[in-house]
């Protein structure tokens, strides 16, 4: 028994669910999973989001956020049983043995201390050990996790560094007062891919430097490959699958392992550019108001029709500054957009209503982008209504063709979107942008708030309507493997410029400029070992410079 | 000290000086737009025109009314408020000890109220939703529901009337020492406690409510640390600014708003003052409350906006 660290038999946990203006009620969300884990072992959660793995990693703390507690079972750590223990045990647990990071460092950090007072607060609060060898500490733990100037880094506020950085100084809070486990629930998630290498190498340098025990919490597979020893697959709060790394990657038994396994593995054959584009961009350079410097400088990109370029890039690379301005919402400083031929006023108020029902949008929240108090038929309804003036049976028919098409049946039309599910709202969205019949649509990140599974069924939804309807897409993303399932043509952008362009074949293939290089090197592969490789190919490049 | 926060600082003090200019005027003006004159108000409607022109020139009322407007504010800049009709006295003067009076009624108050407040309202929220924060809320939501001269009858009532404990006026008579003085004040203080303690400690548990909802105060619990260290620590330093500003409208509320209640303990401060002389259509003793009024009130909310900018460490530690 106390050879485990973590023991967790049939663990049961609740939610209490109070609906505006309804009676509250119970729902059961965690139906009795079992696991161990040994010390210095890590163990990997699996599932998309409502599987409960993050639910299931706070128990291991004995916490239930929100309404959320557990209802049943046992945990165990250091072989006392946690959720029978007083507010004494618990104290000394949190923060001690057991410790925590979370999917947002930005967030979890308390906006009005500094980063070094946070990260030994744990071992002052708890009195493991003086004040000055908590600073030392949390200053080795800097160092170790390849954060700059450790010796002065944490004297700076949370606002003041990176989220790729306070990332990691969350894994120095978690690691400081030397516990025996951490949760690591979804560390990466929120990171850019190129920094999510960095952030993932140093967590698994700093597991492998400590012996800590973790588990690993996330919805990437090829994520959880690289850190874990063992994986357990949860789906709707049961236990799917439980297995070494390598049997769950390489031989992975249930039918729903398997298909997170083969997620990302539509294939599309890139289509030839025909003789006039649908959409020219021209040395387009736009900044905003009050900000001296241009965010995008000279993009030029086209779009053919009934194909989709997609435009990659990091965060703050200027790829949804290129919608809006093609949208109209920001004038650009110079350059050109040409849509269908004609060249369109860089304001928004001056477009025409066809120059606004051709162009649509579909923005990467499903939830705010559209209005929580209308049924789908609303919502579906309105542009038919206001450009094409339907009315009654008329409109009700083209409403149930759209719902048709975005596959979801009639029995939809007078729901609300808060009784729909992630990709089912995405859907709806893509069914009011096809309601205008437009010849372009603009998809923002689409994918990106979505589970594997659901995404990958939205990009073939996105597919066959185009095959269909003959709408082209200008797709923005910061996901590389999106853009190899859906793109015809890629730009790949970097700080405001248009790095690398072409067809999907010819940017996908070496030889590489440096960002681009970079940004597919960082991907990662859903095999074991991908991280080692690449750390070290990357060092032997830096080394051969 | 930042160059941003320097910046924002000064434009607050800037904009407070101005407001206060733009309320002078105002005083000024309201004043002016009132039928008759100080002329007319000294001599009585049965004054002849002739009595009437040379008191007007006497007392410069001829002149255009922006120079009269100037000329009003210079000398308040100078600390020369004028002359009250009435008796003749130096407005100034008078007006000092009364200010006193009321400044340390207020602050006595303010001393009471503020940590009273934000201590219910920690309560509250270390007790959310449960009988103590329903306790609390339902009380101080009586309190300040009740006008305050029936909550101040009703206190005078009880304490001097029925149980004898207390004068049922408040007297501050020149030589009393310290102790008497804050048993004269003790039932207005009271009235005024009940008055302001619903809306601090209100906002106090809204915005730390509020803030507890934030992931980092998760973080804060997942350390081990207790709830108060937790709400103490890391909520409270995420509170200041909507607290602070809260409190200052209420300190400000206190200096101006006790008109009635010194009206109904017979408290010789400013409310008092201003009451009787506008009973009278004293002008020059209604201008130059109302230029102390605005005044208390427009440094108290600059003070807010100040320590809120300083409370931010976003300004504060800029990247």
């Amino acid at each position: 028994m106390s050879e485990y660290l973590l023991k967790v038999k049939d663990l049961k946990i609740g939610a209490h669910v109070m609906p505006p203006n309804e009676k509250p009620f119970d729902i059961e969300i965690v139906h009795g999973v079992s696991f161990d884990l040994e010390k210095g072992k890590v163990l990997g959660l699996i599932g998309e989001s409502g599987a409960g793995k993050s639910t299931i990693g706070l128990s291991a703390l004995a916490y239930g956020r929100g309404s959320v507690s557990i209802t049943g079972g046992e945990v165990h750590v250091n072989g006392r049983d946690i959720l029978t223990g007083d507010k004494t045990l618990l104290r000394s647990l949190r923060g001690h043995e057991v410790t925590y990071v979370s999917q947002s460092a930005a967030a979890s950090f308390n906006p009005s201390k500094k980063i070094l007072e946070q990260v030994i607060e744990s071992c002052i609060r708890h009195k493991l050990c003086s004040d000055s060898e908590a600073k030392s500490r949390a200053i080795a733990l800097f160092d170790q996790l390849g954060l700059p100037d450790p010796a002065t880094f944490g004297d700076r506020y949370p606002h003041q560094v990176s989220g790729g950085q306070l990332q990691r100084a969350m894994t120095a809070m978690a690691l400081c007062p030397k516990p025996d486990l951490v949760i690591f629930d979804e560390p990466t998630t929120a990171l850019d891919v190129t920094t999510q290498i960095d952030v993932l190498a140093a967590i698994k340098r700093a597991i492998h430097q400590t012996g800590v025990a973790a588990l690993y919490i996330t919805h990437d597979l090829a994520v959880v490959a690289q850190v874990s020893d063992h994986i357990m697959v949860l789906q709707q709060g049961k236990t799917v699958e439980y297995g070494t790394v390598d049997q769950i990657i390489n031989t992975p038994k249930e039918a729903y392992t398997q298909a997170l396994v083969a997620v990302r593995s539509i294939e599309h054959e890139e289509k030839q550019p025909t003789a006039t584009p649908v959409l020219l961009v021209e040395g387009i350079s736009a900044r905003y108001p009050r900000v001296k410097s241009d965010v995008l400088s000279d993009v030029s990109v086209e779009l053919h029709p009934g194909q989709t370029l997609a435009v990659v890039g990091e965060s703050g690379s200027g790829k949804s500054t290129l919608a809006r301005v093609i949208t109209g919402l920001l004038p650009p400083r110079s350059g050109k957009v040409i849509f269908d031929g004609r060249e369109l006023s860089s304001a928004l108020a001056e477009r025409s209503g066809e120059d606004l029902r051709e162009l649509q949008m579909i923005y990467q929240m499903a939830d705010t982008a559209m209005n929580p108090r209308q049924t789908i038929a609303n919502i579906i309804g309105r542009p038919l209504e206001l450009y094409f003036g339907l009315k009654g049976a008329e409109k009700d028919k083209r409403i149930n063709e759209l719902l048709e098409e975005i596959e979801m049946g009639q029995e939809f039309r007078n729901r609300y979107p808060a009784e729909l599910s992630g990709g089912q709202k995405q859907r709806v969205c893509i069914a009011r942008a096809l309601a205008a019949k437009p010849k372009l649509i603009i998809c923002d990140e689409v994918t990106s708030a979505l589970d594997p599974l659901v995404a990958d069924g939205i990009l073939k939804l996105l597919l066959d309507l185009q095959k269909i309807e003959g709408v082209s897409y200008l797709f923005i993303t910061h996901d590389l493997a999106t853009v190899r399932a859906i793109a015809d043509s890629i730009a790949v952008m970097h700080q405001g410029k248009v790095v690398r362009y072409g067809s999907k074949s010819k940017v996908l293939a070496p030889p590489f400029d440096d960002y681009t290089d970079l940004l597919l090197s960082s991907v990662p592969e859903m095999k074991i070992g991908w991280l080692e490789n690449v750390i070290a190919h990357r060092k032997m490049e830096s080394a051969g410079n | 000290m930042s160059p941003i926060v320097l910046k924002l600082v000064s434009q607050r003090i800037a904009l407070g000086l101005m407001l206060l200019l733009a309320a002078s005027a105002l005083i000024f003006a309201g004043t002016q737009i009132l039928p008759g004159d100080v002329a007319q108000s000294i001599l009585g409607q049965s004054a002849t025109p002739e009595a009437l022109e040379n008191l007007r020139r006497d007392l410069g009322l001829n002149e255009p009314a922006l120079t009269r407007y100037f000329n009003w504010l210079s000398d308040a800049l100078r600390g020369d408020l004028g002359t009250a009709l009435t008796n003749g006295k130096d407005i100034a003067d008078s007006m000092s000890g009364r200010l006193q009076n009321t400044l340390f009624l207020a602050a006595s108050a303010a001393a009471v109220s503020v940590p009273l407040a934000i201590f219910l309202g920690l309560l509250a929220v270390q007790f959310r939703n449960r009988w103590p924060d329903k306790l609390i809320s339902a009380v101080t939501l009586a309190t300040i529901s009740v006008p305050e001269f029936i909550l101040g009858y009703v206190i005078m009532y009880v304490v001097a009337v029925k149980l004898r404990w207390l004068p049922s006026v408040s007297i501050l008579r020149p030589g009393m020492d310290f102790g008497d003085k804050l048993e004269a004040i003790a039932m207005p203080v009271i009235v005024l406690t009940f008055v302001v303690l619903a809306h601090m400690m209100r906002m106090t548990r809204a915005a730390i409510l509020n803030v507890m909802e934030s992931a980092y105060i998760e973080t804060a619990e997942l350390k081990g640390l207790s709830a108060f260290q937790t709400i103490f620590r890391h909520a409270m330093p995420n509170a200041i600014s909507p607290i602070v500003n809260v409190v200052m409208l209420n300190m400000a509320y206190l200096v101006v708003g006790v008109v009635v209640v010194e009206v109904v303990f017979v408290y010789p401060g400013m409310g008092q003052y201003l009451v009787d002389h506008v009973a009278k259509r004293d002008v020059p003793v209604v201008q130059a409350s109302g230029l102390v009024f605005a005044s208390v009130y427009i440094v108290l909310n600059t003070l807010a906006d100040i320590i809120a900018i300083l409370a931010n460490p976003r300004l504060r530690h800029p990247k």
